[in-house]
């Protein structure tokens, strides 16, 4: 690579001639598979990474030849502000298809074209959930590690460049897992439907990940490294433990999309369920509590209620998530012993999950002022309490006699759903709300009363969404049982299909509200990056008056 | 790096570090917190030593309980069985309907067996009240293809209509146009023919010219005056009852490209007793013969 060879040392350092020539060597890969495929998919897919390589080639080349120097004692703050974007445009997307595919379930026969799979539920489906939790979640928990590492570590990002690496290489994986659900390429597993060279090429970017996480906090100046720091290294390792082990598979061919999976029949679904429910626990909680042991003392400016609590909570929840994935499992081929194990495991993490909870609620000790002034904080505890609600409503319904009734309800929706928009959303839109002002050095969002807006709305949204499924699952558990006096089945499923209409419609409109705060917040944090701040609200943001 | 120092509002110390302006205070663990963790985990073990639970290397802890969901499952089936036995057992010798209802208990039974074996089974295509669908017919009339007596309904059911089992029902209504057995002209006389038997408006010198198709073509199967066949299930052309439509543009794809809907054979996956207890609850639904 004699481009990298002639590269002036101060603009970046020893990454470059790794990223050139990871750049150089992916080109030619993706234009052989592309040449050679007859797989029309692998084809396109082929070409998105052949541009998208060139294109990072590209802008390596432009960024050498700029003459902006890298120093090491300002904070990188840059990949941090292109992932509060890349949150907020995915986040919009993923609650967008959501509502399009409750209004589905509602309305069957919306965007259904016989012979146009692009638009079907089957598609969207995994389009959304993709979506909100890697698309959407992923970049925030992105963004919001490599912001909180530098703080607290008092240390610059470490590999110059890498962490550009892994934001782009991350949002080129999401668009291929997006792209493949619409055209169709699936391998099946729920919330790992990317194929093979997709998951291959996350494992890639993931490493590069934790290795610019790790360095960064190899090299902190500070003693200690901060609790905040422990959950999001928790996340990073584990999710590339789940994601290895459960997507290993033989691809068909190097240029065909199609593998198949190591495992088969229980053992394939104990393993999914391992992946799916650590999911769950190590990418949409432990990285997520990262984001709240560092934003809410911050944004209250409170210390962390206790120190002792967070090593405890940490460590056992750390070592009982990891059991708890075969109580998905309950009354399946799966062999009982490991449904009791999974389900005492769940039982035992109850604690731990609420250790977290206490921990935030807490450290507002001697500011619970702030939960009536401040709406960012308000939407960062109820976050906190959604929390809570879904870590206690997940332990019940692990238990197996309440599961017999749950399982395979819009229950299990609902809770899901509680727990997603009410605390991973909303612990996301607080660190969104904190970070833009904070990033673009801006003294106050440009509106409160906005904030104000988005919170009750989506609170509303939330709750619509959540006591809905409640009712339409617990009625549906109840129809699926029901037995009358001769011993025959009261309901037949389309009964109860029919039943569960209305609940649908109120989904629907829950998930749009929620949907329409998410676009107020795009407004309102779009107009506090441009500097602008609303007429009547100059200096009266809480943020500028003085700690208690 | 902060020394340590006691927090104002709650008069707690701090852990003495710093990050970013973020300190720690050393709370102790709340106390409830520690005594349910412990709980959870007490309850846990007891839960082990009752229930099936840690594996070895040879099996696993059976638990003192001797629990096992599959048994139980076994168990309750069996129970639900045995519940239905005696009067399943009766259905099987069942030749009538009116045989059935001259029992209050045993047609109250055959009608909710029937009723939960049509919700799982039949009601996708015919609707759960039986109404059909186009291509589905409507069960829910007094309009019969293949007959409406129990024996009749029960022949259907077992082996379907134009299914893959030996035994089916079978008929074809050709695609008289796409053979090239008509031409678009005789089609068009045709769909005139069969405005006029069932009793719309029609071109008349072209009905009659449809007629005399309708003598050479269609008279084997839908008899001469078109009012249908119940042996061959040729459907009667004069009721207005239409499975694919009565309008003129139906009609004449159904002279071109034939209509040939398939019901499967329902024996193997349904009991006869189940077949006996659907037929009878098939023929309450409108008008059984």
């Amino acid at each position: 690579m004699t481009a990298t060879n002639t590269a002036p040392a101060q603009n970046g350092g020893s990454e470059v001639p790794f990223i050139a020539a990871f750049l150089a060597v992916g080109s030619i890969l993706a234009l052989f598979v592309a040449a050679r495929t007859t797989d029309a998919l692998m084809s396109a897919h082929a070409m998105m990474f052949l541009i998208a390589f060139i294109a990072g080639g590209f802008a390596l080349v432009h960024h050498l030849s700029s003459g902006k120097t890298l120093t090491q004692d300002v904070y990188e703050m840059g990949v941090v502000k292109a992932g509060v974007f890349a949150s907020v445009f995915w986040g919009i997307a993923g609650f967008l298809v959501g509502v399009v595919i409750a209004a589905q379930l509602a309305f069957p026969n919306l965007l259904y074209f016989e012979d146009f799979g692009w638009t079907n539920f089957g598609r969207l489906r995994p389009l959304h959930t993709s979506a909100v939790i890697f698309a959407f979640g992923g970049n925030v928990l992105i963004a919001t590690s490599f912001y909180v590492v530098q703080r607290t570590c008092r240390a610059r990002l470490f590999g110059g460049l890498a962490p550009w690496v892994v934001f782009w290489g991350y949002n080129l994986f999401i668009v291929i897992a997006a792209t493949g659900y619409l055209m169709g390429v699936t391998q099946s597993k729920e919330y790992a439907e990317p194929e093979w060279y997709a998951d291959i090429w996350l494992t890639i970017v993931w490493v590069v990940y934790l290795v610019v996480f790790l360095g960064t906090l190899l090299k902190r100046k500070e003693p200690h490294i901060y609790v905040a720091n422990w959950f999001y290294l928790a996340f990073i390792v584990t999710i590339a433990m789940l994601h290895i082990v459960n997507n290993l598979s033989m691809p068909v061919s190097l240029l065909s999309t199609k593998s198949y999976s190591l495992f088969s029949g229980v053992q394939d679904a104990l393993t999914q369920w391992w992946y799916g429910h650590n999911a769950v626990g190590f990418f949409l909680t432990a990285g997520f509590l990262g984001i709240m042991y560092y934003f809410i003392p911050k944004r209250a400016e409170r210390p962390v209620y206790s120190y002792r609590l967070s090593i405890i909570h940490f460590w056992a929840l750390i070592f009982l998530y990891i059991w708890a994935g075969p109580h998905h499992l309950h009354y399946t081929a799966l062999p009982e012993w490991a449904q009791t194990l999974g389900m005492t495991f769940s039982i035992m993490l109850w604690m731990p999950s609420w250790g977290g909870m206490i921990n935030g609620l807490m450290t507002l000790s001697g500011a619970w002022d702030k939960l009536r002034t401040d709406p960012v904080i308000r939407m960062l505890i109820v976050s906190v309490a959604f929390y809570g609600m879904s870590t206690f409503e997940g332990p019940l319904m692990s238990v197996r006699a309440v599961n017999s009734l749950s399982h395979y309800t819009d229950w299990t929706i609902g809770h899901v759903h509680s727990g997603a928009l009410g605390w991973v959303g909303y612990v996301s839109f607080g660190a969104l709300y904190c970070l833009v002002p904070w990033l673009w050095k801006r003294k106050q969002l440009y509106s409160n009363a906005l904030v104000e807006w988005h919170f009750w709305i989506s609170t509303l949204g939330i709750l619509l969404y959540i006591t809905a499924m409640w009712v339409s699952g617990i009625m549906q558990g109840l129809m699926w049982r029901a037995y009358n006096s001769l011993g025959f089945l009261e309901y037949s499923f389309v009964e109860t299909v029919d039943a569960m209409n209305p609940y649908y419609i109120i989904r629907m409109t829950g998930g749009l509200l929620f949907l329409i705060g998410s676009f107020i917040m795009a407004y309102n944090l779009w107009r506090t990056a441009k500097g602008d701040v609303r007429a009547r609200e100059f200096a009266a943001s809480p943020a500028l008056a003085p700690a208690e | 790096m902060a020394d340590k120092e006691i927090d104002a509002p709650t008069g707690v110390e701090t852990t003495g570090h710093s990050w970013d302006g973020i300190k720690e205070l050393n709370t102790p663990l709340p106390r409830w917190w520690v005594i349910l963790f412990w709980i959870s985990i007490i309850w846990s073990v007891v839960y082990w030593v009752f229930m099936p639970s840690w594996p070895g290397l040879t099996g696993h802890l059976k638990g003192t309980r001797n629990h096992s969901e599959r048994a139980n499952v076994e168990r309750a089936v069996a129970d639900l069985e045995a519940m239905r036995a005696d009067q399943m057992k009766r259905l099987l010798s069942v030749g009538s309907v009116s045989e059935v209802e001259s029992d209050p208990d045993l047609h109250l039974f055959a009608m909710t067996a029937g009723r939960s074996i049509f919700g799982d089974n039949c009601a996708t295509c015919h609707g759960v009240g039986g109404q059909g669908n186009v291509g589905y017919p409507n069960l829910a009339d007094d309009d019969w293809l293949w007959g409406g007596k129990l024996e009749d309904i029960q022949t259907t059911i077992r082996y379907g209509i134009r299914s893959d089992h030996p035994q089916t029902r079978v008929n074809q209504m050709m695609a008289f146009g796409e053979m090239g057995a008509l031409t678009g002209a005789q089609i068009s006389d045709l769909v005139e023919h069969v405005m006029a038997i069932s009793g719309r408006e029609a071109n008349a010198a072209a009905a009659a010219r449809g007629a005399a198709t309708f003598e050479i073509q269609c008279a084997s199967c839908h008899g001469a005056d078109g009012k249908g066949v119940q042996a061959l299930g040729a459907p009667n052309l004069t009721d207005g009852i239409w499975l694919y439509g009565g309008e003129r543009l139906d009609i004449q794809k159904s002279l071109h490209s034939g209509r040939n809907g398939v019901m499967p054979a329902w024996t193997g996956r349904l009991s006869e007793e189940q077949v006996t207890a659907l037929a009878v609850y098939v023929h309450s639904l409108g008008g059984g013969e």
